[in-house]
């Protein structure tokens, strides 16, 4: 593990990756302590101000506190850069938790059709009808059913990715199956279960997180894009996508409200990626020399 | 050729099915009773009925699917509940902004990233080269509604070279000509473009210098041919394959970019009315439009397995 760690640490890509998220995660976790107020706090005093002015916030409770709006504030009087700050929360949220439901189910999925040839044929059919759906299109029409929460939305995310993920643990699979040491478990009566998770699940791990980065970048980015088109979670929770849907009516008099969000959403999605470049050259040093489809 | 071709489209029947499979147990997804969510806040227990019965939601969930699949065969796709109009009558009058908008974007993407691409596979390790990686990595990065605005800004708001938004028909009694149809589109293709450009451009660049380490590169160049003539007859023409795959799979991209590139123009477009359709909850053009856009993805990506025949001579089937 160690020499793994330490290439880890030494890769440019992963450093730079792993510190933005590291900001990120701070940022998400101190946000009420960081000059922000309530996100959903409206001071109708304080209507589309400029980004950069001073002065005093009335908050809900009816205390008035000194105040800079460092990106302005929206057409309902509230502060841009404290609903930013607390999306940032909902992002990586998303973002991590459609990746692990993502590479959970794909990942039993991809080790039944991989294991068990009798399944093999009808769970792959059904990733490829789940494939030729455009994903964004798939999302949108799954919120739809379910309706906007933070969970639903992460399912709807998850769901158009998992034909993805089943395909390369059922890859991986089919060539750990042949190895001598899973025939040797094999010879030793070992359950199959086992076999799953103990012998094969292990060696697949890094294709996996390399996989699972990705996963979570483009969802962050997709959860934004639902949340732009009014799609994704209610008005009320502030989200990047939601604080920039907000902003696009007034677009050409007020450009903050959209561009800020942009300028937190585009480093953590380029930064996830970047990680991801990374694990993929140290980890899975294979399907970096594929160039990675 | 006529025998692949039968292949392939028997090939496509398990995967259409599925897509449609998926699509009608969507809207059975929906917690609760599909008909109360359909009908609204305000609907009365009556109206609740007769929306069940509209969409035969008394018959059993097998028979309820053969009956929607029959009349999607048909080309039948029901109606709008919020617009009270054939699903299909709907589609078809959206269809112009968007197929202007993803056309165009495709055929702006491959002028860019081919040559791009061939560059900087030409010199590799050059500023090109690095200029595309960086561009690449940063294409995946930012969403297109953020560059949407960021051009709006700049060329309509700022410099008012081009229209901030909207959408002019190229046919029909309201058009005014090619002029304004692509004065408008000029941002969106480009905003749109830039995702696409970055996944092709990549592609081409790997393709390309992999097969410019080929010994009939060294020939080529050992006869005597100008380097243009070694990078497009020998080196582009073997890369064409991939090149040409990329193009089909990032159609799935492109779709789902035309949906939020009309929301950031304000294109009338298929997008446009799928965004609508979902704050109406008007499932049957939901259910439409995914089929739709699922059906063309998998046409475009035959087309382009069938295309391997003449980019590749020595791929028989």
């Amino acid at each position: 593990m160690a020499p793994v760690l330490r290439s880890l640490l030494s890769h440019g890509a992963v450093r730079f990756g792993a510190g933005v998220l590291a900001v990120l995660l701070m940022i998400a976790a101190l946000s009420p302590w960081l000059g922000t107020v309530d996100p959903a706090a409206m001071d109708s005093a304080h209507i589309n101000t400029g980004a950069g002015s001073v002065g005093e916030f009335a908050l809900l409770d009816g205390r008035t506190v000194a105040h800079t709006f460092w990106m302005g504030a929206d057409n309902f009087g509230r502060d841009i850069y404290s609903r930013v700050l607390y999306g940032t929360r909902i992002s990586l949220l998303v973002g991590v938790c459609t990746a692990l439901v993502a590479l959970s189910v794909g990942g039993v999925l991809g080790m039944l059709a991989g294991y068990f040839r009798a399944m093999d044929a009808v769970l792959m059919r059904v990733m490829d009808g789940l494939m030729a759906i455009p994903a964004i299109l798939l999302a949108i029409a799954l919120v739809a059913a379910l309706g906007a929460q933070v969970w639903t939305v992460v399912v709807a995310i998850a769901i158009p990715e998992i034909p993805r993920v089943t395909r390369l643990v059922r890859s991986l699979v089919l060539t750990l199956r042949e190895e001598p040491f899973v025939e040797a478990a094999k010879a030793l009566a070992t359950p199959t279960p086992v076999i799953l998770m103990r012998h094969i699940l292990p060696n697949a791990m890094a294709p996996l997180i390399v996989q699972g980065t990705f996963i979570a970048a483009s969802a962050v980015l997709t959860e934004a894009i639902l949340s732009f088109l009014g799609l994704g979670l209610p008005a009320d929770i502030p989200t990047w996508g939601n604080i920039m849907a907000e902003g696009r009516v007034q677009f050409t008099q007020y450009p903050g409200n959209v561009l800020f969000p942009a300028l937190f959403l585009v480093p953590t999605v380029l930064a996830i990626n970047l990680l991801g470049d990374g694990l993929r050259d140290v980890l899975d040093p294979k399907f970096a020399k594929r160039g990675g489809a | 050729m006529l025998r692949f071709l039968m292949q392939r489209l028997l090939a496509l029947v398990p995967v259409l099915f599925t897509v449609a499979v998926i699509v009608f147990l969507i809207l059975r997804l929906t917690p609760g009773d599909p008909a109360a969510v359909i009908a609204g806040n305000n609907a009365t227990n009556e109206d609740i009925d007769r929306i069940r019965e509209q969409l035969g939601l008394t018959k059993p969930v097998i028979t309820q699917f053969m009956i929607w699949l029959g009349h999607v065969m048909q080309g039948d796709l029901g109606y709008s509940f919020y617009l009270n109009r054939p699903v299909t009558e709907l589609i078809a009058q959206r269809i112009e902004p968007t197929m202007s908008l993803a056309a165009g974007t495709m055929v702006l993407a491959v002028l860019i990233a081919v040559p791009l691409g061939t560059i900087a596979a030409w010199r590799m390790g050059g500023w090109l080269d690095h200029l595309l990686s960086g561009f690449a990595v940063a294409g995946f990065s930012v969403p297109v509604f953020v560059i949407g605005y960021v051009l709006i800004y700049i060329f309509a708001v700022e410099l008012q070279w081009l229209p901030v938004q909207g959408y002019r028909r190229l046919f029909g009694a309201s058009s005014q000509g090619v002029g304004p149809w692509a004065m408008q589109l000029v941002l969106p293709w480009c905003s749109l473009a830039t995702i696409y450009v970055a996944l092709i451009a990549r592609v081409t660049r790997a393709s390309v210098s992999e097969a410019l380490t080929e010994d009939y590169i060294r020939t080529a160049r050992a006869k005597g041919l100008t380097e243009r003539m070694v990078l497009l007859r020998h080196a582009l023409a073997n890369a064409a394959v991939p090149i040409v795959t990329v193009v089909g799979i990032g159609v799935a991209l492109l779709i789902g970019g035309v949906v939020v590139t009309e929301t950031v123009y304000a294109i009338p477009g298929l997008g446009s009315l799928t965004v609508d359709a979902v704050l109406n909850r008007d499932f049957p053009v939901i259910q439409g439009v995914v089929l739709f856009f699922s059906v063309l993805y998998v046409l475009i990506n035959l087309l382009v397995d069938l295309s391997y025949l003449w980019l590749d001579p020595r791929i028989r089937y």
